[in-house]
């Protein structure tokens, strides 16, 4: 059994992050809980859902972050309690919505789980959701632990429910993506009844007094923040500097200071609750000492707005060395990591340590960095995204117009890489390809002539690019519209969409048509298998001359993880070493020079190419591209 | 025995994305939460079904939760389900006194395959790792797991063979009853033999 439903309060249990704040929201009695998959937020719903039907809740993977939102704030508005989980971007999508909801207020508690990405380790861009908590006005809180990941999911639910605002909990890679120790408490088993009170609509207005209200509702959120077990100190009565930290950054400063040996001059302030500040809590520790420094990731939200705290309470704080972001003393971008808050003590404290022997560390980074080739990303073995950049990058050299791709978030973003034949030109947000393809599908009147391709993904179609669709048939834009349906959310992990047939909770779900709904736009529409590479690139190459309006392709192969886990290889593929003429053949090497699929590889000592049974998933698609036929595939 | 009491003990298990690595570390992580230890891992694996390089961390201690990312200079044992991977996390992380335990096979960057970057000679890396090293052991695992008809078992080969070194206590039993929690029924009997074989075959290297 999922330890998320594990009935047993007092076990420790190994979870990570993400399953620790599903089971908070387990232990809070939540009832409805919809996202759109993101990582580093994806397992939170994920988790849940498998055990949905078991625990009496629903969970849904929503189209996108808004419609989450949406559905989450109903069941808060008929008075149960709901939850949101989200990345990062998911936040901009969602944040129209949640701006209106903080004035119109929550029944049910609302819980809005945002999981940064620092350093963009899953990621498109590098984005700091804490400045939304200041933004609207709301109640924010950040796990530094796996432990109160979960008590401060479940402690969110009961303060949005008592002042009536959703309540925010920030988390990030290092806590989300990461595993620990967790005491599980119990499940409650209460059951409330849902009724919207028609008498009461939920509405921002009138703001004047909506507004008014908000902010008195985040008064009294300070006053329960100021007595938090979240919010703690940590070393001596007068340290000679105080560190103001939170989230992860906090263990990676204990463990720098332990390691540094500055137990006896270093003082930690470690928040759990950074918006609104616990005023009276931080007045107290902030007295200790002169020199403050700020561990934080992305943006310096602590740093500024306790700097603000300290010039409005400068009579009793006195004078105040800052040490952070703005001073240089710490990276102003990125993820913190304890060799950074290392690196950081020791200049201040003029101390010296090293970890082991500084002849021991040249060598060692000199020999990884000689033997060790790096590993750019690709796309996996037997992925139809390879064989269908593989029919574009030809079609578009067939045309000859220096036409390109517009692309944007999912696996297929690699098309911007070596792997996908370096196709992709730009990506941006969700559905920002297509959105792109109709302004450049406008400039013809200004001379401009190269054909436009725009790609998206299938989970991606319903998440961000049918409004751009329905713009592009409304406004002529004139581009080629390849959907590549890969028949799953794969760059997050396999979630199920409208287009799947099955629901979070694993039940039968209509499939929504992605040729029907664009013919229903008044769209060309066509379908191929990208296997069939030479079939797809002719049908990529006819659409381009075609010409005129918006064309949509799909392009219609299931994600090789997904059906490699259901059905094993498609076909058992071999390099005939006979017919193989390695180096001596014209071809340069097409297969592994260019094609490049980790399952093909090049024996440096036969001087041919051969299958790695290890990785080849058995797609065949190599077969067609050899010109000496010499790659094999027969029927597993 | 070579139970290693330092605390925290730091393990990083590396290899390629698509290997099982994050299977791994939280199999052998509830491993050690059912021992009693405080266990923190963090994973990175943004880009894991990507051909990219994977490591997580675990930090293994008798009484606090440790940060997910183990400072530099400060592994004391690598699982390295890949070779030039367990030589990789050397460069930040490796110290004189480092365990390493390695799947000898090799898996091909696609820099390699293409022809812009040389697959270094295997005998090469293993000398490098072990000058690097306090011990190293070999486990053929690949091979070892595709015999067993999928090269996914090389991560439970992998743990099977940690176990026989004694560097950590790990038992069966343990491991039965957390492969009971993660799998159906019908897998557990090949994942146990999975983790027999690695006892028996993991060999401690010489040059």
């Amino acid at each position: 059994m999922s330890l998320i439903a594990k009935d047993a309060p007092g076990q420790q249990v190994l979870l990570m992050g993400n399953e620790a704040i599903a089971r908070g929201a387990v232990e809070a009695g939540v009832k409805v809980c919809a996202a759109y998959p993101g990582n580093p937020s994806s397992e939170i719903i994920g988790s849940l859902a498998q055990v949905g039907e078991d625990l009496g809740i629903y969970v849904e993977w929503s189209v996108n972050e808004k419609v989450a939102l949406e559905i989450s704030a109903a069941a808060s508005f008929a008075g149960l309690r709901g939850l949101t989980a989200m990345k990062q971007n998911g936040l901009n999508v969602a944040s129209d919505f949640l701006l209106n909801l903080n004035l119109s207020g929550t029944k049910g508690g609302l819980v809005v789980v945002v999981c940064d990405d620092p350093s963009a380790l899953s990621s498109s861009n590098e984005e700091d959701s804490r400045a939304y908590a200041k933004l609207g006005d709301l109640p924010l809180l950040e796990p530094s632990t796996f432990q109160e990941a979960k008590d401060m999911t479940k402690w969110a639910f009961e303060l949005s429910e008592e002042l009536g605002i959703p309540c925010m909990l920030r988390s990030v890679t290092r806590v989300s993506h990461a595993r620990g120790n967790v005491k599980l408490g119990e499940i409650p088993k209460d059951v409330r009844e849902p009724h919207f009170d028609t008498t009461h609509p939920i509405i921002p207005l009138p703001v004047a007094w909506t507004h008014r209200s908000l902010h008195d509702k985040l008064a009294k959120c300070r006053e329960r923040f100021e007595t938090s077990s979240f919010n703690i100190y940590q070393g001596p009565e007068k340290p000679e500097l105080l560190v103001v930290t939170c989230g992860s950054s906090w263990l990676y400063v204990r463990e720098a200071v332990h390691n540094l040996g500055l137990e006896d001059r270093v003082g930690v302030v470690k928040l759990g609750t950074t918006w609104p500040l616990p005023g009276d809590f931080l007045r107290r520790h902030l007295k200790r000492a002169a020199r403050i420094l700020f561990v934080e990731e992305v943006d310096p939200f602590l740093e500024e707005n306790v700097k603000a705290f300290c010039a409005e309470n400068g009579d009793e704080l006195g004078m105040k060395t800052f040490l952070g972001k703005a001073s240089g003393d710490m990276p102003d971008i990125g993820e913190m990591n304890p060799d950074i808050v290392t690196e950081t003590l020791k200049r201040i404290f003029r101390v010296s340590y090293e970890p082991r022997p500084s002849e021991y560390a040249q060598n060692a980074t000199q020999i990884a960095l000689q033997h060790a080739p790096m590993r750019q990303l690709g796309f996996c073995a037997g992925c139809p995204h390879r064989a269908t950049y593989w029919a574009v990058k030809n079609a578009l050299a067939m045309d000859g117009r220096d036409g390109f791709v517009l692309g944007d978030i999912g696996c297929y973003t690699l098309g911007i890489a070596p792997a996908g034949f370096s196709q992709v030109k730009t990506f941006h947000a969700m559905g920002s390809g297509t959105g792109l393809a109709n302004g450049f599908g406008q400039l013809e009147r200004f001379g401009f002539h190269q054909p436009i391709i725009a790609v998206c993904g299938d989970s991606t179609f319903y998440h961000a690019a049918v409004p751009a669709l329905i713009n592009a048939q409304y406004n002529r834009a004139d581009f080629l519209m390849l959907i590549l349906d890969n028949s799953a959310t794969s760059m997050t992990g396999f979630q199920p969409h409208p287009g799947t047939g099955r629901t979070a909770m694993g039940q039968e779900a209509p499939v929504v048509d992605i040729e029907g709904l664009c013919r229903a736009l008044g769209a060309h529409v066509e379908a191929v298998d990208p296997f069939q590479v030479t079939e797809t690139t002719h049908t990529i190459y006819r659409l381009l001359q075609k010409g005129k309006g918006l064309r949509v392709l799909v392009v219609r192969r299931e994600c090789a993880l997904v059906r490699g886990k259901r059905e094993g290889k498609l076909f058992q593929v071999r390099v005939d070493q006979q017919r193989c003429i390695g180096i001596d053949c014209g071809c340069n090497r097409l297969c592994t020079r260019v094609f490049k699929c980790p399952g093909l590889v090049w024996d440096p000592e036969t001087g041919k190419a051969r299958v790695d049974e290890a990785i080849c998933t058995g797609c065949g698609v190599c077969a067609e591209i050899c010109p000496s036929s010499a790659i094999i595939k027969e029927v597993a | 025995m070579l139970l290693l009491e330092k605390d925290p003990l730091n393990v990083i298990i590396t290899g390629v994305g698509g290997q099982g690595n994050v299977l791994a570390s939280q199999i052998l992580g509830q491993m050690l939460v059912q021992k009693g230890y405080v266990v923190t891992i963090g994973e990175t694996y943004g880009a894991s079904q990507r051909g990219g390089s994977v490591m997580s961390h675990l930090r293994i201690s008798h009484k606090d939760q440790f940060s997910p990312l183990i400072p530099q200079g400060l592994c004391d044992l690598v699982v390295g389900l890949e070779p030039v991977e367990a030589l990789r996390v050397l460069g930040p992380y490796g110290n004189p006194g480092v365990l390493m335990i390695v799947n000898t096979r090799p898996i091909h960057p696609i820099d390699v395959i293409s022809g812009d970057a040389q697959y270094p000679d295997l005998e090469q890396v293993l000398k490098e790792i072990r000058s690097l090293s306090r011990r190293l052991w070999t486990v053929q695992a690949t091979d070892m797991a595709l015999e067993m008809g999928d090269p996914l078992f090389s991560n439970i080969i992998m743990l099977g063979a940690l176990s026989a070194t004694g560097i950590l206590p790990l038992e069966r039993e343990d491991l039965e009853r957390i492969l009971g929690e993660l799998f159906p029924p019908e897998r557990i009997p090949a994942n146990l033999e999975a983790y027999d074989k690695g006892r028996e075959a993991v060999q401690e290297y010489s040059p």
